[in-house]
């Protein structure tokens, strides 16, 4: 439906992209709108893709979000966010942080090879692709489990929250001795805007 | 209050609400979240893990004939597992209001097979409701233990992945005590001889022709009139994705759908001009309106294989002649992309048995759990895989016909030994098979996350059990040859493998080293590789392990020297031990060189 946003958010096991929805999930319905979010668990815990879809709106239906439909592709790694990109609207935005994750099936057997600057690729394909040196930036505050939350940041610029429902949201969903590492990580990630990264 | 939650997390609060008193299940993708919401936010319900659906399913007709409310909870194949009690209990019926919870795999996300258990229903004739969200999910919990204390009937609430796994809003209610029931002896309902359980069986049939005036008038099963033309029979999560693609065609939804209403059916295909059947899987609607003399069509449509999707449905419309468009930008995308299957988590001890395993080149019959994930490349020790207990059987009967020419060896984990590997064990004996089991002991149930089992010494509600021993239990069955083997030991695996299949009878080793994520995260000293050494032979690769990858280095052929990410490296020491070069060496050695 045209009133609903998609945000399809997209990792490899473990890197916690179930938080980042459900912080999504939470502050559209902290702020009256219907939600729903999908994803699947079990044997994608093990290492393998992990991608959640989160759809807001006055009323959703259908749990997961169809092929070029998604308004936000939040991406935690390079690789995955190219594999989606056929999922994003012509004028939807992708977030991506430059993490590289290469799988053991790509360094032993000889049949796959990692792709050649992934985020380059999508740039090719999608109007709006805003690369995040994530690790980096979790490098600087001292946590590399932050690429999370600095990526929600980014993200935040293109959905209709205030600042203090983000906030509470974190609050709400962080352990407590994490939260104001995390509010920062969130900070230095809602300065990003559009292509204002290019390392 | 309303609260974002999983359809397994509805389920729950519905339990909550209803005033069950007791739950039991064994975990399964994708029911597994139930019991583990009970354990954890609801604990004034008595919840526990059994050790298969069955056992579970009997201390649920236990509590129910008890007076109580009770639920019980499994994946979709888990119900073949219970379902003997199952087709009995349809015949007595209940006290306590009973509910089976059944969550079908649609796609096999994480199963071995995509059954549709709606037919249980049908085969057993209890009722069964389908939710087709969170809300309903709940609400639907509430509305099957009224229907099983006023038909006197189990009830069957059938989820499938999308719906358990998928979160929605849900508004809450307030927990209900349920109806007070007292045990009252009544052999003629509960003894199933013979003699009763013929008059029983007549019982059941007047129940059906009741259900079968309740399902036409129900508020379960929903006519939405938009004034289209076209009309959509549908229901679960297939109702979600029809609205997505044409939210202004007419609708029945249908909720309570054993039995499902088919005058309701009649008049709706009467009233509309155009009619399509959208259900995921089997054509289990389909069917029974078409038995009914109403002609629809559906599977033609939509198909009948994997998980429905808004892209296969509006492609179903499509091709109906419903819709004369659908959106342009639903083509699914080339993928030449590698892929990034699940694999063996970094020091998991299962990868050293595997690794075992292919050095010796014998057939490996397996099983369900985490350990499934050797059939992976390049670890590629895996020959079959058919459902819970299943490895030892198949390893017997592989054995007596002398299928392998290096012999036949079983493997199978701790919590799917107590399942259903214990009367494999049995045979092996009792008909003196040659075969080697190998119970990858890892004192979890891995796979779904970790849940406690018999012989993890701990319940679902965190009290203290006895843990049962799986070498006693071996050993009682009568299997003379136990042993214990550390599984992070390459060379001894090999040798004690070799050893136990030369031996005359049934041969069992145990493996000894827990779970590197559960019960608490083990992290030894990491690894690290000596660029200066490697000569990028790929030994180590070979491993599948998540931790080892390929370095930004090569050696003169241009394959990649190896590098370890000490961030996941847990220090198991099986690439040190198959690295022909001794370049892998613990990080404190390396500072100091």
């Amino acid at each position: 439906m045209d009133n609903t946003k998609n945000i399809l958010i997209v990792g490899v096991g473990g890197q916690g992209v179930l938080l980042a929805s459900e912080i999504i999930s939470a502050a559209a319905m902290n702020g009256g709108l219907d939600v729903k979010k999908s994803e699947v668990h079990g044997m994608s815990q093990r290492g393998g893709v992990v991608s959640s879809h989160v759809r807001i709106g006055p009323k959703v239906y259908s749990p997961v979000i169809e092929y070029g439909q998604a308004d936000i592709l939040m991406a935690f790694e390079q690789a995955e966010g190219l594999r989606a990109v056929d999922w994003m609207k012509e004028d939807g935005v992708a977030v991506v942080s430059m993490t590289r994750l290469v799988p053991a099936i790509v360094t032993s057997t000889k049949a796959f090879n990692y792709p050649e600057d992934p985020i380059g690729q999508m740039k090719q394909k999608a109007g709006n692709v805003i690369g995040v040196p994530a690790d980096k930036i979790a490098g600087e505050l001292g946590n590399p489990r932050l690429v999370n939350t600095i990526l929600l940041g980014v993200c935040s610029n293109y959905l209709p929250f205030d600042l203090e429902v983000w906030q509470q949201m974190i609050r709400e969903k962080v352990k407590a001795r994490f939260v104001d590492v995390n509010l920062q990580a969130f900070e230095r990630g809602r300065e990003i805007k559009q292509a204002a990264v290019e390392a | 209050m309303r609260e974002l939650m999983s359809g397994n997390e509805a389920v729950a609060r519905g339990a909550f609400e209803a005033g069950v008193k007791l739950a039991a299940a064994y975990p399964g993708t994708p029911s597994t979240e139930i019991l583990e919401t009970l354990g954890a936010r609801y604990r004034s319900i008595y919840s526990q893990w059994s050790p298969n659906e069955k056992v579970a399913f009997e201390v649920g007709i236990g509590a129910s004939v008890g007076g109580a409310r009770a639920l019980v909870t499994m994946k979709h194949v888990g119900v073949n597992v219970a379902a003997d009690p199952l087709m009995t209990f349809a015949y007595t019926g209940v006290n306590g209001g009973f509910v089976l919870v059944s969550a079908d795999d649609p796609e096999m996300h994480s199963s071995q097979n995509e059954q549709d258990n709606r037919y249980y229903a049908k085969f057993a004739q209890i009722p069964m409701l389908e939710p087709s969200d969170s809300q309903e999910s709940k609400d639907m919990v509430l509305s099957a233990f009224e229907l099983s204390e006023q038909y006197d009937t189990p009830v069957m609430l059938r989820m499938t992945t999308r719906i358990s796994h998928s979160k929605g809003v849900v508004e809450l209610g307030e927990q209900t005590k349920g109806p007070e029931k007292k045990w009252v002896k009544d052999p003629a309902k509960y003894v199933m001889i013979p003699g009763n359980a013929r008059k029983r069986h007549v019982v059941l049939a007047e129940r059906l022709e009741q259900l079968r005036e309740l399902t036409e008038k129900s508020p379960l099963n929903i006519v939405e009139n938009n004034g289209s033309k076209v009309g959509v029979i549908t229901g679960g999560v297939a109702y979600q994705y029809a609205k997505e693609v044409a939210p202004d065609f007419d609708y029945l939804k249908i909720g309570l759908s054993f039995p499902i209403p088919l005058k309701k059916i009649e008049q709706f295909v009467k009233d509309h001009e155009q009619i399509i059947v959208v259900e995921e899987l089997e054509p289990y609607y389909e069917e029974q309106i078409r038995a009914a003399g109403i002609m629809v069509e559906g599977k033609k449509f939509t198909g009948h294989l994997g998980e429905l999707s808004p892209k296969r449905v509006a492609e179903a419309f499509l091709a109906a002649g419903l819709i004369s468009e659908t959106h342009a930008a639903m083509i699914p995308p080339e993928e030449d992309m590698f892929p990034r299957p699940p694999v063996l988590c970094p020091g998991c001890p299962h990868r050293g048995a595997f690794t075992a395993l292919k050095k010796l080149k014998v057939t490996v019959t397996g099983d369900i759990g985490c350990y499934t994930l050797g059939v992976m490349k390049p670890l590629n020790a895996l020959d079959t895989c058919i459902c819970m207990g299943a490895s030892i059987g198949n390893a017997i009967g592989m054995e007596r016909v002398k299928g392998s020419e290096k012999g036949t060896v079983a493997v199978i984990g701790d919590s799917t030994f107590f399942h259903s590997g214990i009367t494999g064990i049995l045979d092996a004996v009792y008909n003196q098979s040659n075969v080697t089991t190998i119970i990858l002991d890892n004192r979890a149930t891995a796979m779904t996350g970790g849940q406690q089992h018999p012989g993890t010494g701990l319940t679902l509600m965190g009290e203290k059990a006895v843990e049962a021993d799986i070498e006693q239990v071996v050993r009682a069955l009568g299997v003379k040859n136990v042993r214990k083997l550390d599984a992070y030991q390459l060379e001894e695996g090999i040798d004690v493998i070799k050893e136990e299949m030369d031996k005359p009878g049934p041969s069992v080793i145990i493996t000894t080293r827990p779970c590197v994520l559960m019960p608490k995260r083990i992290m030894e000293e990491p690894y690290t590789v000596d660029l200066d050494l490697c000569t990028g032979c790929g030994a180590c690769f070979q491993l599948s392990c998540p931790a080892i990858s390929a370095s930004e280095r090569t050696n003169k052929h241009g394959h990649p020297l190896a590098v370890i990410d000490e961030s996941l490296c847990t220090g198991c020491t099986l690439c040190a031990q198959v690295c022909p070069e001794e370049c892998i060496i613990l990080r404190s050695q390396f500072v100091e060189a």
